[in-house]
């Protein structure tokens, strides 16, 4: 390498050191010792000492793992297509040239923008089974009031409802792409008498399904992996553990039950979850999702 | 010499990282107080806000005045217990942690916390200064490992306008569980499709107990050695009571109206919303009532025993917020000195009657009494100095354990399981924790 190359490189690896600093010191080194710690005994407070697969072997015999993880499961499969078929459909909508898009597209972003500590306390509210505006409509509709809080069989209907709240990331994302499809694609596709539901099936879809894979991807991560909003609303999952989400326990391990080795053993099976679930997802999309390039 | 463009680059490059270096430094110098000539600054982290916070910056505030050599920095800090497992971890602690009196034997395992044994011999506090539960809280295998702030205790709370208006004597509120259940019957009310309009009593409110009730029965939650007795006859008897009245009010019509409470700071609190007439509550109640529901008449009485079991009149729930000295602290002799502060009887009394509680010290002055606004604050002194006071188990797994009771509660009240089923899930789970908690406590040398 020349001199002033050799020069220039140093120069952006400089400029880049911050970050890779920050890296190796916060996500490199962390993820590296969490690996090692998953085979310890580790209260934080004490030294690790090396226990093998223990705390694996325990996970596997431990129920509360099991509910959490069911919990998660369930939670993911109902929360996850429907937020991809709101947002999907939101985003559609928000497409179409009507007269106050801009009020639309910025009503519907605004949600997310709201921290998730003030959504759930501005949800329990919202569920209150008597004074709870959710409540108040469905007793005008005749549909009773159900005990979204306090009833486990609605405690998770109640927290997938609410996911749809922060949908807005979903949408712009969606309306990125949806500016992508070429506006003579569609114009092809009217002249050839395709209507407009023909032209989204068959034109729009596979146009942007490059960026409903990404959101399934993202939407996969974020739902496994849900933690702030039941933590707040139902401290310790109640009602009879039906809230108790994966990274609840997996929190409650580390810090409250000071098992940091069991909980970096939750953490690594959990990564491993969600390695498998995006691998599966990308294998299974390959046939249906169409890239520009290819 | 003129330079060349290259030259130039990376002169440029070394003045913008001085830059970035210079401005890192020149902020930290603005953002780091200046210490006061000659005084050594206590860093204390603390949990309460409000007026609770502010009962205990007062008593900072006296402290820093009366002591010019030191100054306490009291910072409130939001999931303490947390907050300061990592400061530890990290060697970064405060000097003083405010945590809660039941993480006493989870961070007196860990070695978290220093032992106070000897700041505590040089200072003259000794055991006798204390109603008994509230030094025992701090005390762990055979040292003191925190000393208490605030204490408190509970009482059966009663609305006496929902007992007149069912036609009860309001100056008669029950003595035995017996009594009040068959009190709790004559003012539940129930709507259309037996839809619950209006509760007794209901063990599901607050919820902050739902581990204890066996206490109130006889049962005890471990031996103080090496076994759970989740499952024992105590025990079972009353989770049969907790179910008996999810029968009563019927599981569904129980979840649909608990589903309309509102939090338990507000205006909609099921007690001060007249929804429930009967509830275990702390001494802290009163500043709820006097501030969401002044016209509430209340009274305050020891919690009901059964009937067959006369010894265990007068129980109440102790608990209290605790100082500490973490493990890493800078300045522990100063951090001790503040605790000496707190716990002498001024310093105590400005801190209680602040946060409006009862105090943990035995001597108390006549003004405390005669000042304190809660009408029932001599109850609340009183009970705990009782042979019947429930304190939560020194156990390190408690955190878990109290987990699985709530869970067994919960499968109980929701007529998911029976009583003996639902604790003899929690026995099977926590004797093995316990086990082989105290296996580790073992290899660590921390027990013999």
């Amino acid at each position: 390498m020349s001199s002033p190359r050799k020069s220039e490189s140093r120069a952006g690896l400089l400029f880049a050191s911050p970050w890779f600093l920050g890296f190796l010191v916060f996500l490199a080194y962390p993820l590296l010792a969490s690996i090692y710690y998953s085979f310890c005994d580790y209260s934080v407070l004490k030294a690790p000492v090396w226990v093998g697969l223990s705390n694996y072997r325990e996970l596997w015999r431990d129920d509360v793992f099991w509910i959490t993880l069911k919990n998660t499961g369930v939670y993911a499969l109902f929360a996850l297509p429907l937020g991809v078929v709101v947002s999907l459909a939101l985003a559609l909508m928000l497409n179409a040239k009507v007269r106050g898009l801009a009020f639309y597209r910025t009503a519907i972003y605004i949600p997310s923008l709201v921290p998730l500590v003030s959504l759930a306390v501005l949800w329990l509210w919202m569920f209150n089974g008597e004074y709870g505006l959710v409540n108040v409509g469905l007793k005008h509709l005749g549909l009773g009031s159900p005990p979204w809080l306090s009833d486990p069989a609605w405690s998770k209907p109640a927290l997938v409802v609410m996911s749809l709240w922060g949908l807005g990331n979903a949408v712009v994302i969606y309306l990125a792409g949806l500016q992508d499809v070429p506006q003579e694609m569609l114009e092809a596709a009217e002249l050839d008498g395709a209507r407009s539901w023909d032209k989204t099936r068959h034109v729009t879809l596979p146009m942007i399904s490059p960026v409903i894979l990404f959101n399934v991807i993202m939407g996969i991560i974020g739902t496994l992996q849900i933690f702030t909003v039941p933590y707040v609303m139902f401290p310790g999952g109640v009602p009879a553990r039906s809230t108790y989400f994966y990274a609840m326990y997996l929190f409650d391990n580390a810090f409250r039950f000071h098992k940091m080795g069991y909980a970096c053993a939750m953490g690594w099976i959990m990564f491993l979850i969600i390695f498998v679930l995006t691998m599966v997802s990308l294998r299974a999309s390959e046939k249906s999702v169409h890239y520009g390039g290819s | 010499m003129i330079a060349t463009p290259m030259e130039l680059g990376s002169l440029k490059l070394a003045l913008m990282a001085a830059v970035v270096a210079g401005s890192a430094i020149y902020s930290e110098f603005l953002t780091t107080p200046a210490p006061e000539k000659g005084a050594v600054h206590v860093t204390y982290w603390e949990k309460w806000t409000e007026f609770e916070g502010d009962a205990m910056r007062a008593v900072v505030d006296e402290f820093n005045r009366e002591h010019p050599n030191i100054h306490v920095d009291l910072l409130t800090i939001s999931n303490i217990q947390d907050k300061t497992l990592m400061a530890v971890a990290g060697g970064v602690p405060p000097d003083v942690a405010g945590l809660f009196g039941p993480d006493v034997a989870q961070y007196a395992d860990d070695n978290a916390v220093l032992i106070l044994d000897d700041y505590c011999k040089k200072a003259g506090i000794k055991p006798d200064d204390y109603i008994r539960p509230f030094w025992d809280m701090s005390f762990y295998r055979g040292h003191v490992y925190a000393l208490p702030s605030a204490p408190a205790s509970t009482a059966l709370h009663y609305n006496k306008t929902l007992m007149q208006e069912s036609g009860l004597d309001p100056n008669k509120p029950p003595k035995t569980i017996e009594e009040l259940d068959s009190m709790s019957d004559r003012i539940t009310k129930f709507g259309p499709n037996h839809s619950l309009l209006r509760a007794g009593f209901m063990p599901a409110e607050p919820g902050w107990w739902n581990w204890a009730w066996g206490y109130n029965f006889g049962g005890r939650l471990w031996d103080g050695k090496d076994k759970i007795t989740a499952l024992s006859p105590e025990n079972i008897r009353a989770f049969t009571w907790i179910q008996h009245f999810a029968k009563i009010y019927g599981s569904q019509a129980l979840q649909t109206f608990r589903s309309g409470f509102g939090n338990f700071s507000s205006p909609q609190n099921a007690f001060l919303d007249g929804k429930v007439a009967m509830e275990q509550q702390g001494v802290w109640m009163y500043n709820f009532i006097s501030k969401y529901a002044p016209g509430l008449k209340w009274g305050a009485v020891p919690f009901p025993y059964p009937a067959d079991r006369p010894d265990l009149k007068d129980m109440t729930y102790a608990d209290e917020d605790i100082l500490v000295i973490p493990r890493g602290a800078k300045h522990p002799n100063e951090a001790f000195e503040f605790i000496k502060f707190v716990e002498s009887q001024k310093g105590m009394e400005l801190l209680c009657m602040g946060q409006r509680k009862n105090s943990p010290l035995k001597k108390v002055s006549p003004e405390f009494y005669a000042k304190h606004p809660n009408p029932f604050i001599r109850l609340f002194t009183d009970l705990p100095k009782g042979k019947n006071t429930v304190e939560p188990p020194k156990l390190g797994i408690w955190p878990e354990y109290q987990d699985a009771l709530n869970n067994a509660f919960d499968e109980v009240n929701l007529l998911k399981s029976t009583p003996a089923e639902a604790l003899k899930e929690v026995q099977d789970r926590m004797q093995p924790e316990l086990d082989e908690y105290l296996l580790r406590l073992r290899a660590r040398g921390v027990i013999k």
